[in-house]
């Protein structure tokens, strides 16, 4: 789960991350009411608008401006900001609409640094990293100049040690004080939260040597929702597909993609590796996924009824393939609810079915005696092939 | 010969009580497993099925009856207690069924693991278990689909576990141990702790493994059997068309910062001498092929 920068501020603050001062806005009149309590509580005239969305590069995109003519210019720059369409690199040609706001105090800035924990799953530890080189892609800098990033793994034992923030200090060139302050603030924030990401890009060095979070973006690991309530509240729907947040609503596991065949299938690695199957069978005939879509294990026909509906609704989709190896999931389940949900919906596009394993024969009967337009295919492969012969591509 | 479990192996349930646990467990007797204890901290004293003995604490399960292998089926706010109870009892094989533990849980497991110096080992979490065809079965995996014989499959994921062992059976081709590792971020054994074992293991000739997106295990194990591996090792990599920086179901399976592609590890197992399935359709004819 991503949050905004101004929600990841809010926990900076918190655990005593130094971040300027700032505040959310919802409205041109309170970006305008920001700006001019901001204004009261700096004694400067100089504010930054920025807009909150979950992708990263909003300043090259245009989300980001300083106003230096204190609220009134504020409030020309929310204007223009708040409803823009704000396309970055993360966002995907068609960009995300901006909502909120965040007013936040201009500071006289002397370096731009970059931090970042994450997990490492190799070493399967918390990993600082620390660059000079902020404010740009890290992903670049990790690529071109890797001997600029700094990184430390943290003993979970231990915690992140007095030497490692010094190391990574010492790299920077930052006071070594105030960076162990920092960086312990921020592990405890890191585990405590149950963070999978936590990054500040850039994290700034100012005139008088004190460092500050400048952004703070933030993931968190979905596994530990459950000893966190309060994560429903910084959830923001607007920022997530509709249709993912249908299917996590009701236990299911569901990615949009850009193709035309709708996949329904048990298990994330089968269901990957269908997806990857069609793309070999229909690359050439412009036949592609349209969906990731997991069941499950343990999906009731309830759960693959509702599955089978969120594809059949997809105006993109012009063809189903259904692929199941039953272990825990019976075919017969899996079969009655496809059936019940294309009953109720109508089945208007070419439907391939492979089913095997558990309870597989009786499975085969219920799509048998449905009525339906079915075609059954013996193996994956032939699933494939059927459903790009269905769209009219292979021979 | 087969590895880390056999008709010897006893097995203790944690969580035997709970809808999961209670189901698998029968599952597993069924297929001949000798399930000799459970554990559900407060239950003890009562019998699972009329005949299992129930206890409170692992170490009380383990001094009882012996028990030398476990499997987890606690949900996931106790799961990570639940693995550590079991290393606590020095039990030598634990299998972590539970989907959806913390990772930062699993950071703390893993240290611990790291600590005990090969006492235990590890399976999972997030994964379908392990199974010697025709001897044990620890986990939820279909038993039917199995046949005794001489591929080992190791995998990060269950269902397409399910599809190697489908399609090697189906080619008459038995298996002498199938193991899947989980698809979580942080986790027991990986690919080359299980391909040493088959390296090492007289009944294992030839070997299925199944990577996916997200991580460097697949690239840890084709370095592995580059300089190591004596026997044929057929790949397959779910994930090539799945998009950078989403999450494909499993809290693993993710490509992110440009790491863990599909081509960046098929590049390295064929470089170590593997054959990558074309499709998933493809996996047993590819070992058959090398064999």
């Amino acid at each position: 789960m991503k949050i905004h920068e101004y929600q990841g501020k809010e926990l900076f603050a918190k655990y005593g991350v130094p971040i300027p001062k700032g505040h959310p806005a919802f409205s041109v009149d309170e970006a305008e009411a920001a700006a001019k309590k901001l204004i009261e509580e700096t004694k400067s005239n100089v504010v930054v608008v920025k807009a909150q969305i979950h992708a990263g590069g909003r300043g090259k995109g245009g989300g980001v401006k300083v106003a230096k003519g204190g609220a009134a210019e504020a409030k020309e720059l929310a204007q223009k900001i708040l409803g823009m369409q704000l396309v970055t690199h993360q966002t995907g040609p068609e960009g995300q609409k901006v909502r909120r706001l965040y007013i936040e105090q201009g500071l006289p800035i002397k370096r731009e640094l970059y931090l970042g924990a994450v997990i490492d799953r190799d070493r399967r530890r918390i990993a600082f990293m620390a660059s000079t080189e902020g404010g740009v892609e890290i992903e670049k800098v990790a690529a071109e100049t890797p001997e600029k990033i700094l990184t430390v793994h943290v003993d979970p034992v231990v915690g992140i040690a007095g030497y490692q923030a010094r190391e990574l200090a010492f790299g920077l060139g930052v006071d070594p004080k105030r960076f162990t302050k920092l960086v312990g603030a921020l592990y405890e924030l890191f585990v405590k939260e149950d963070c999978s990401l936590c990054e500040i890009n850039p994290l700034v060095e100012l005139d008088d040597g004190s460092i500050v979070a400048l952004d703070a973006k933030l993931n968190f690991d979905d596994n530990a929702d459950f000893r966190h309530p309060d994560w429903k509240k910084l959830f923001d729907k607007d920022e997530e597909d509709p249709v993912e947040m249908e299917a996590k609503e009701v236990g299911l596991n569901y990615v949009s993609l850009d193709g035309n065949v709708g996949c329904l299938v048990n298990g994330a690695g089968l269901a990957m590796a269908t997806m990857d199957i069609i793309k070999h069978a229909g690359e050439k005939y412009g036949v592609a996924p349209a969906n990731f879509l997991d069941v499950g294990g343990g999906a009731n026909q309830e759960q693959v009824t509702k599955a089978f509906k969120m594809i059949l609704r997809s105006p993109k989709v012009k063809a189903i393939f259904v692929n199941i190896f039953g272990g825990i999931m019976k075919c017969d389940v899996i079969a009655s609810g496809v059936v019940a949900a294309a009953k109720e919906l109508g089945l208007k596009v070419p439907l391939v079915v492979r089913l095997e394993g558990t309870n597989v024969e009786l499975g085969r009967k219920i799509l048998n005696e449905s009525g339906l337009a079915i075609q059954a295919a013996t193996t994956m492969a032939d699933g494939a092939q059927k459903i790009v012969a269905a769209i009219g591509g292979a021979k | 010969m087969s590895v880390l479990v056999d008709k010897n192996t006893k097995l203790l349930v944690q969580g035997i009580t709970g809808s999961a646990g209670s189901f698998h467990a029968k599952q597993c007797m069924e297929y001949g497993t000798q399930v000799v204890a459970g554990v559900t901290p407060g239950r003890g004293g009562e019998k699972f099925e009329q005949k299992v003995p129930v206890f409170d604490t692992v170490k009380q399960a383990v001094k009882a009856t012996g028990a030398n292998a476990s499997v987890i089926f606690v949900p996931p706010p106790g799961a990570a207690d639940a693995i550590l109870e079991a290393f606590d009892a020095e039990i030598p094989l634990v299998v972590c069924i539970t989907e959806g533990i913390p990772v930062m849980d699993m950071i703390k497991v893993r240290r611990v693991l790291e600590g005990l110096d090969g006492k235990s080992r590890l399976i999972g979490p997030n994964c379908p278990g392990i199974i010697t065809p025709g001897q044990c079965k620890i986990g939820i995996m279909p038993g039917h689909i199995h046949k005794a014989g001489n591929v080992g499959v190791v995998s990060r994921s269950g269902t397409l576990t399910y599809e190697a062992v489908g399609q090697l059976t189906a080619l008459g081709i038995g298996q002498s141990t199938c193991i899947g590792i989980g698809g979580d971020p942080v986790g027991g054994m990986d690919f080359v702790d299980v391909l040493t074992l088959f390296n090492e293991d007289s009944s294992t000739h030839g070997v299925i493994m199944i990577g996916e997106i997200g991580g460097g295990a697949e690239e840890r194990g084709a370095a592995y059997i580059k300089a190591n591996m004596k026997k044929p090792v057929a790949c397959f990599i779910a994930g090539t068309t799945a998009p950078p920086g989403k999450r494909m179901g499993h809290a693993g399976a993710i490509i992110s910062g440009g790491k863990g592609t599909a081509a960046a590890k098929m590049e390295a197992l064929v470089a170590a001498g593997c054959k990558i399935a074309p499709t998933p359709s493809d996996m047993a004819t590819t070992l058959k092929s090398m064999m």
